[in-house]
C-alpha cells in the first residue's frame, strides 16, 4: 500500500446501526479529498469516524500504515487536526488563546507555552491572516474570522492530515476563496492531506484532487473532479428534478418553464443568458436559436429553453437548422432579439430577425417588457 | 504581543495582591471580632508567642482558629468544586449546590449520623466524608443521567434543583426521627455552618482537600483543552473518558468534604469562580484554579464573619449569608448569558 491515508471496508454509523458501508478511501500525502452529497447523507459521520470521534462499526482507518484503533488520542493528535462545525462556546479566551490550544500535544505537563510554541502560533495566525485578531475575544469576532482562527488552531497543531467539516458554511465569498486558497497552499507546500466536506460544488470542483459522493448505503462514486462532476451524476446525487447541474460552470440552473413556448429568443455569444433567466423567473416558456454548440448561451439554453436550435461548432449556420428555426418562429407570437450585430458564422440570425418583422410578430427589446 | 502579555501578568499580579490583602484583613478581623473582642495587639502575641490572657488564648486557639481554618479550606474546596463542575458541564451556573450534589451528600451524612449517633456518641470524620462522598456520587449519577437525556443546560439546572429538594425533604424526615440529643447538632449542621470545628476535623479536611486540589491543579492542561468542548479536547489528545471520570471524582470529593464538615453551603461554587474569572479576565485553569481556591477562602471567611457577628449572639447559618451575597451574582451571570444570546 503506497497510500498515506486509506480505509478498508469502513462501515460508519451511530449506535451500532450502519449508515454507510464499505467505504474505501485512498489518499496520498498533500492531496485534497472533498466529500459531497445531500444534507444528512452522512458526510459528517464519515469525518467523525476518521477523526476517531465516532467508533467505526466495521473496518479500519489507516494513517501511515497504522490503524487508528491502535492509536491513542495523544498519538492521533500529532497526525490529525480538526475544524468542526459546532459553535464554540468559549469564555474569556482571546483568539490567540484559542489558536494556542493547538500546541497542546507539544507542551509540558502544565501546558505552558514556550517561545517556540508562541512562534508557531504566530506563524499559523499569520498564514490565515488572523494575526491582527490575536487580542480580540473569540466570541466577539465574525464568523469568517472565527473560522480562520480555528483553521490556524488546526495548523499550529502541525498535523499531517487536517479534517474540516463544512469549513465554508458561514463564510462570504471572499473568505471562502481565501480559506480554500490557504488549504491548497498547505497541501502543496507542507504536504498536508486535507479531508473535508463542502456544500459548494463549484468550489469542490476547483479545489479537490479527489471527490467522494456520499449518498445512500454505499459510496457510489469516488474519483477525480473530472470524473465526478458530470451532469447526470450530480443531478442524480442531489435528486434534482427541478433544476439541473452544469459541470462547465459548476453551477445549477432553475427549473425549465413549462408549457407551449410562444417566445423566440434570437441570441448568441452570451447575449441570451440574462434574457433566458428573466424568462425563467417569469415562468415564460421559450425557444431559442440559432446558437453554436460552443456558444456560452448554448449551455444555459439547454437547461432553460423548451427547444434550442443549434449548429455545430465553428460551422456557418446551415440551411437545415435555419428552416426548422424559421418554422418554429412562425408559430411564436413574440421575438426577443439579443443580437446587435452579426458575423459571418451567424448571418442567418439576421435573416431570421427580418422574417420575424415581416411576419408582423411582436418584437421586444428584452424579456423585462413581457 | 509582549505588551499584551505584560498587561496580562500585571493584571494577575494585581488581582493576587488584592486577594492576599483581603485575606489578611479578613483573617485578622475574624480573630478580632466576636462575642469577645480580642485586641489586635494581643492577637500577634497569642498567635506566635502563646501570650495574652488565658480566656483570649482559649477562644482564639480552640474556637476561632479552627473555625477559620474550616472556612478557608472548605471555602476554597467549594469554589474549586464549582469551577470543575462548570468545566464539566460547560455551563457557568453549574455548581455543587444547584446541581443537588451537596444535598445528596447531606442526606447520606444525616442518615449515617442518625444511625451511628443512636449507638455511639461520636462519628469519625472519615466515616462522615465517606458517607458524604457516596451521597454526592448518587446525586451526581442522577444529574449525569439527566444531562445525557436533555440538551438544554437550563433543564440540567432545574433537575439539579429538584434533586436537591428531594434530598432535603428526606433529610428533614430523617432528622425528625433522630434522638433529641443529636437533633440540635444535626439541625444547625444541615443548614450549613462552620461552627464546632475541631483541630482534628481541620487536619482531616486539610489533607483531603489539599490532595484533591493539587490533583485538580495538575490537570489544568486538560481542563483548558476541555473548555473548547469535548471534540476538540479529544483532538488535542485528551483521554476523554479518564478525564471525565476524574472531574466527577474530584468535584464530588471536594463537595463531599465540605458537606461532611459544614453542611450544604449555597452559591459559593458559582459566584466565586465567576468573580475570579472576571477579575483575571481569563479562564485559563493554570491561574484560575489557585486564585479560585484563594477566592473561595476569602469569600467564606467574610461570610462566616458576617454570619456570626451581624446578629450576635445569635448565629446565622452560613448559607443565608452566602445566598444573599452569591445569588445576585448568579442572576447577573444568567442575564449576561441571555444578552449574549
Amino acid at each position: 500500500m503506497g497510500y498515506f491515508f486509506y480505509t478498508k471496508q469502513l462501515t460508519v454509523g451511530y449506535n451500532g446501526k450502519p449508515l454507510i458501508k464499505d467505504i474505501e478511501i485512498q489518499l496520498g500525502k498533500g492531496q485534497i479529498l472533498t466529500l459531497i452529497g445531500p444534507n444528512g447523507s452522512g458526510k459528517s459521520t464519515i469525518l467523525k469516524t476518521i477523526t476517531k470521534h465516532l467508533k467505526s462499526i466495521y473496518g479500519t482507518v489507516y494513517i501511515d500504515n497504522q490503524s487508528i484503533d491502535d492509536m491513542s488520542n495523544k498519538d492521533m493528535s500529532y497526525k490529525v487536526a480538526v475544524v468542526l462545525t459546532e459553535r464554540l462556546k468559549t469564555e474569556l479566551m482571546t483568539c490567540e488563546d484559542v489558536v494556542a490550544t493547538g500546541r497542546y500535544p507539544y507542551t509540558g505537563m502544565l501546558g505552558i507555552l514556550s517561545e517556540q510554541d508562541r512562534f508557531q502560533v504566530r506563524n499559523a495566525m499569520e498564514l490565515v491572516n488572523a494575526w491582527e485578531l490575536k487580542d480580540r475575544d473569540f466570541t466577539q469576532v465574525s464568523d469568517g474570522q472565527r473560522q480562520r482562527v480555528l483553521l490556524a488552531r488546526a495548523i499550529c497543531q502541525e498535523p499531517q492530515i487536517i479534517v474540516l467539516d463544512e469549513p465554508t458554511s458561514f463564510l462570504d465569498v471572499r473568505y471562502e476563496l481565501e480559506l480554500l486558497n490557504i488549504l491548497r497552499t498547505m497541501a502543496e507546500k507542507q504536504n498536508i492531506t486535507v479531508i473535508m466536506s463542502l456544500h459548494e460544488l463549484d468550489m469542490a470542483q476547483k479545489i479537490s484532487d479527489l471527490v467522494m459522493c456520499v449518498k445512500g448505503e454505499y459510496i457510489t462514486h469516488f474519483g477525480s473532479p473530472q470524473e465526478i462532476f458530470q451532469r447526470e451524476l450530480i443531478n442524480e446525487l442531489y435528486e434534482l428534478s427541478n433544476g439541473s447541474y452544469n459541470p462547465l460552470f459548476g453551477s445549477f440552473e432553475m427549473e425549465r418553464p413549462k408549457g407551449e413556448p410562444k417566445v423566440f429568443v434570437i441570441a448568441g455569444g452570451g447575449t441570451g443568458i440574462a434574457e433566458y433567466r428573466t424568462l425563467q423567473k417569469k415562468r415564460i416558456p421559450f425557444v431559442t436559436g440559432i446558437l453554436h454548440e460552443n456558444d456560452i448561451d448554448y449551455q444555459v439554453a439547454c437547461d432553460l429553453a423548451s427547444e434550442v436550435f443549434f449548429e455545430k461548432r465553428f460551422e456557418r449556420i446551415g440551411e437545415g437548422v435555419y428552416q426548422s428555426a424559421l418554422q418554429r418562429l412562425k408559430s411564436c407570437d413574440t421575438v426577443i432579439n439579443c443580437l446587435k450585430s452579426y458575423g459571418e458564422m451567424n448571418e442567418r440570425n439576421k435573416e431570421l430577425y427580418e422574417k420575424a418583422i415581416s411576419q408582423g410578430l411582436k418584437i421586444v427589446e428584452s424579456a423585462e417588457a413581457l | 504581543m509582549e505588551n499584551e502579555r505584560a498587561t496580562r501578568h500585571l493584571r494577575y499580579s494585581i488581582t493576587l495582591a488584592i486577594f492576599a490583602g483581603l485575606f489578611v484583613v479578613l483573617f485578622i478581623m475574624n480573630i478580632n471580632l466576636g462575642s469577645v473582642s480580642v485586641q489586635i495587639k494581643d492577637i500577634f502575641q497569642i498567635l506566635f508567642f502563646q501570650g495574652g490572657s488565658e480566656t483570649d488564648y482559649g477562644i482564639i486557639w480552640k474556637l476561632r482558629l479552627p473555625r477559620m481554618m474550616a472556612s478557608i479550606i472548605l471555602g476554597g474546596a467549594l469554589s474549586l468544586s464549582g469551577f470543575l463542575l462548570q468545566t464539566f458541564f460547560n455551563n457557568p451556573i453549574a455548581g455543587p449546590y444547584v446541581l443537588g450534589i451537596s444535598s445528596g451528600a447531606k442526606l447520606m451524612v444525616a442518615i449515617v449520623m442518625v444511625m451511628v449517633l443512636s449507638k455511639y456518641h461520636t462519628v469519625s470524620s472519615g466515616v462522615l466524608i465517606a458517607a458524604a462522598f457516596v451521597g454526592a456520587m448518587i446525586s451526581m449519577g442522577f444529574v449525569l443521567l439527566v444531562a445525557r437525556a436533555v440538551e438544554r443546560s437550563s433543564m440540567l439546572i432545574v433537575s439539579g434543583v429538584m434533586i436537591g429538594y428531594i434530598c432535603s425533604a428526606i433529610t428533614d424526615f430523617v432528622i425528625t426521627f433522630a434522638d433529641d440529643a443529636s437533633i440540635v447538632n444535626l439541625h444547625s449542621w444541615s443548614r450549613g455552618s462552620f461552627s464546632g470545628t475541631s483541630w482534628e476535623n481541620v487536619r482531616v479536611m486539610a489533607v483531603v482537600v489539599l490532595i484533591t486540589s493539587v490533583i485538580a491543579f495538575l490537570m489544568s492542561k486538560p481542563i483548558g483543552a476541555y473548555q473548547l468542548g469535548e471534540s476538540y479536547a479529544q483532538n488535542m489528545g485528551v483521554n476523554i473518558k479518564w478525564f471525565r471520570v476524574m472531574l466527577v471524582l474530584l468535584s464530588s470529593v471536594l463537595c463531599a468534604c465540605v458537606t461532611a464538615f459544614a453542611g450544604p453551603i449555597s452559591f459559593v461554587g458559582i459566584a466565586v469562580p465567576h468573580l475570579v474569572k472576571s477579575f483575571l479576565k481569563t479562564s485559563k485553569p493554570l491561574i484560575v484554579i489557585p486564585v479560585c481556591f484563594l477566592g473561595g477562602a476569602i469569600f467564606c471567611l467574610g461570610c462566616d464573619l458576617i454570619a456570626r457577628t451581624i446578629l450576635a449572639p445569635t448565629e446565622l447559618s452560613i448559607s443565608s449569608v452566602t445566598a444573599v451575597l452569591g445569588a445576585p451574582i448568579v442572576i447577573g451571570i444568567m442575564l449576561k448569558q441571555r444578552a449574549r444570546g
